[in-house]
């Protein structure tokens, strides 16, 4: 016959560290309960890590988490409602006529709220020379953003309710005199986005849906509103996300976006990713991205590597 | 104050006797349990299982609406696969630095036989359940979206390990992840 305290551990543990705590007065408040219990009950960590992995999404080009173009309704690093995470990217695009490089980092406090910084450098290259920039031009920007958790949660929580996100993205050029030079209105601007996000689990589909508001050109990299529009105007972005294990997903996304520059059309953006979270920690994200026309370039499709490290 | 706590810790460590050195027993010898008026349970000598506080049996327990058809059964590899995961569940959790104090001196021998009528019950694999919900089972015992994050990882190897393909486990935990509102305690 064996028998059993009645209490879990943790609270025989707080439990004993109160008694103990009379006992003491004033003494060490701080070092009893380690004392007392294997495991210190007072001390959690600030990155607690504890986020099922990909829940974090990985980095958009604009910093936001999410997938790769679009920015989704996850808040960005490993911890959980109970701690901090951050995380860290570097995305590059390789388009038939541009470089496009981004990196940035971000951080999720309690499972609430994101924030996110993220640089943008867009090489011309040889279309630099063309548009009268010179070879190798950088169009260069900068990415504030910040997003706060409405309701509901990608993984838990009612089936059907998805997890939602209001969000803002503080976008500033640095190449102002150029962006002016080529119609838009402004050299910065803020976009406002709301995201729905959820893991339908008995379908192992991941689907987000976001509404930006904006009036960014080229995703604000040629600034902000022109001659056929400066107001802003509602964008959709959509992905779609199949899981094949709990560290790797395929899906698209679907991104449109505003027309507001006299010289150049934008067309909308999509891709088809893979995401492959090769440890707890580190995400790779493969993806055929196709941005169509840029500056007067037609066809810009290529391909799309990011690399994510979370915590 | 701080100055005075300080002082106090200098002292206390160096010539003044220690305040443990002033109570009748270690800290150790003294059975709190007795001090706080918890009562010892006594297993039963048949089942092995401890007593629980009274409460009503029903389905409703399961705290979700079972599978219709033995798809889900057939892809656990029918009760002999469910026993075994969650055999390794069990196993891996009580293993899991992460989580394993919340199950010291708890009852395992009637988690295993409760957790395998849940998921077989679930699962449409012949079983009733005979459990507590999932409020009163998982009371007090402080659970953080962390923990439940570590059992759910936990319950994905214990799966891969027997072989269920990814979006039968997926289909599980469709069924256990809505629970989680009852089971997050802080
Ligand atoms: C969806 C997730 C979960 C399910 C389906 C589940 C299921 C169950 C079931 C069926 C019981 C026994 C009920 C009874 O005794 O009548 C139980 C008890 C218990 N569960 Fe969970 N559980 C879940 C999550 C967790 C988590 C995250 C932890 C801790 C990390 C945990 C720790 C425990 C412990 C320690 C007991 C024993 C409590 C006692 O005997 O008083 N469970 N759970």
């Amino acid at each position: 016959m064996e028998t059993f305290p009645h209490q879990p551990r943790r609270r025989h543990c707080q439990k004993r560290a109160f008694k103990y705590l009379s006992f003491m007065a004033f003494l060490s408040a701080l070092t009893v309960p380690a004392a007392i219990c294997a495991k210190p009950i007072l001390a959690e960590p600030l990155l607690d890590g504890g986020k099922l992995v990909l829940t974090n999404g990985v980095s958009s080009v604009e910093g936001a988490s999410g997938g790769g173009l679009a920015t989704w309704a996850t808040i960005a690093g490993m911890g959980t409602d109970r701690a901090i995470g951050v995380s860290g990217h570097v995305t590059g695009i390789a388009l038939p006529d541009y470089g496009w490089q981004s990196h940035g980092i971000a951080i999720g406090i309690l499972d609430r709220v994101e924030i996110s910084y993220a640089r943008q450098n867009f090489d011309t290259r040889k279309v630099g020379l063309a548009l009268g920039l010179g070879e190798g031009f950088r169009f260069n920007q900068d990415i504030f953003g910040a997003k706060v958790r409405l309701a509901g949660d990608i993984v838990y929580g009612s089936p059907i309710v998805p997890q939602v996100t209001l969000g803002i993205q503080h976008k500033r050029s640095l190449d102002a005199a150029i962006v002016r030079a080529v119609g838009a209105g402004s050299a910065h601007g803020t976009d406002f986005t709301i995201s729905a996000t959820k893991l339908f689990l008995a379908n192992s589909v991941l689907v987000n849906a976001t509404a930006r508001l904006t009036n960014a050109n080229q995703f604000g990299l040629l600034g902000f509103g022109g001659g056929q529009g400066a107001s802003r105007s509602v964008q959709f972005e959509g992905s779609l996300a199949y899981m094949l294990s709990p560290r790797l997903v395929v899906g698209g996304e679907y991104r449109t976006r505003p027309n507001n520059l006299m010289i150049a059309h934008e067309d909308n953006a999509h891709d088809v990713f893979v995401a492959w979270a090769f440890t707890r920690n580190a995400t790779v994200t493969a993806a055929y991205a196709d941005v169509g026309s840029v500056a007067t370039f037609d066809g810009q499709r290529g391909a799309l590597v990011s690399l994510q490290l979370a915590f | 104050m701080s100055i005075f706590l300080a002082l106090a810790l200098i002292t206390g460590q160096s010539a003044t006797p220690t305040p443990q050195d002033a109570l009748p027993q270690s800290a150790e010898a003294i059975d709190w349990d007795k001090e706080f008026g918890a009562e010892k349970r006594v297993a039963d000598t048949v089942t092995g299982e401890l007593p629980v506080d009274a409460y009503v049996q029903s389905e409703d327990n399961v705290g979700a609406k079972p599978f219709q058809g033995d798809a889900l059964a057939r892809a656990l590899g029918g009760q002999a696969g469910i026993k075994a995961i969650v055999e390794r569940l069990v196993e891996l959790s009580k293993a899991d630095p992460r989580i394993e104090a919340i199950f010291q001196n708890q009852d395992m021998v009637r988690l295993r036989r409760t957790l395998f009528e849940q998921i077989c019950f679930i699962a449409n694999a012949g079983c009733s359940y005979t459990g507590r919900d999932m409020k009163a089972a998982h009371k007090g015992l402080g659970i953080t979206r962390a923990d439940m994050n570590a059992l759910v990882e936990n319950l994905q190897r214990a799966m891969r390990e027997q072989r269920v393909p990814f979006a039968a486990q997926n289909r599980l935990l469709a069924k256990l992840a809505p629970m989680e509102r009852d089971i997050q305690e802080r």
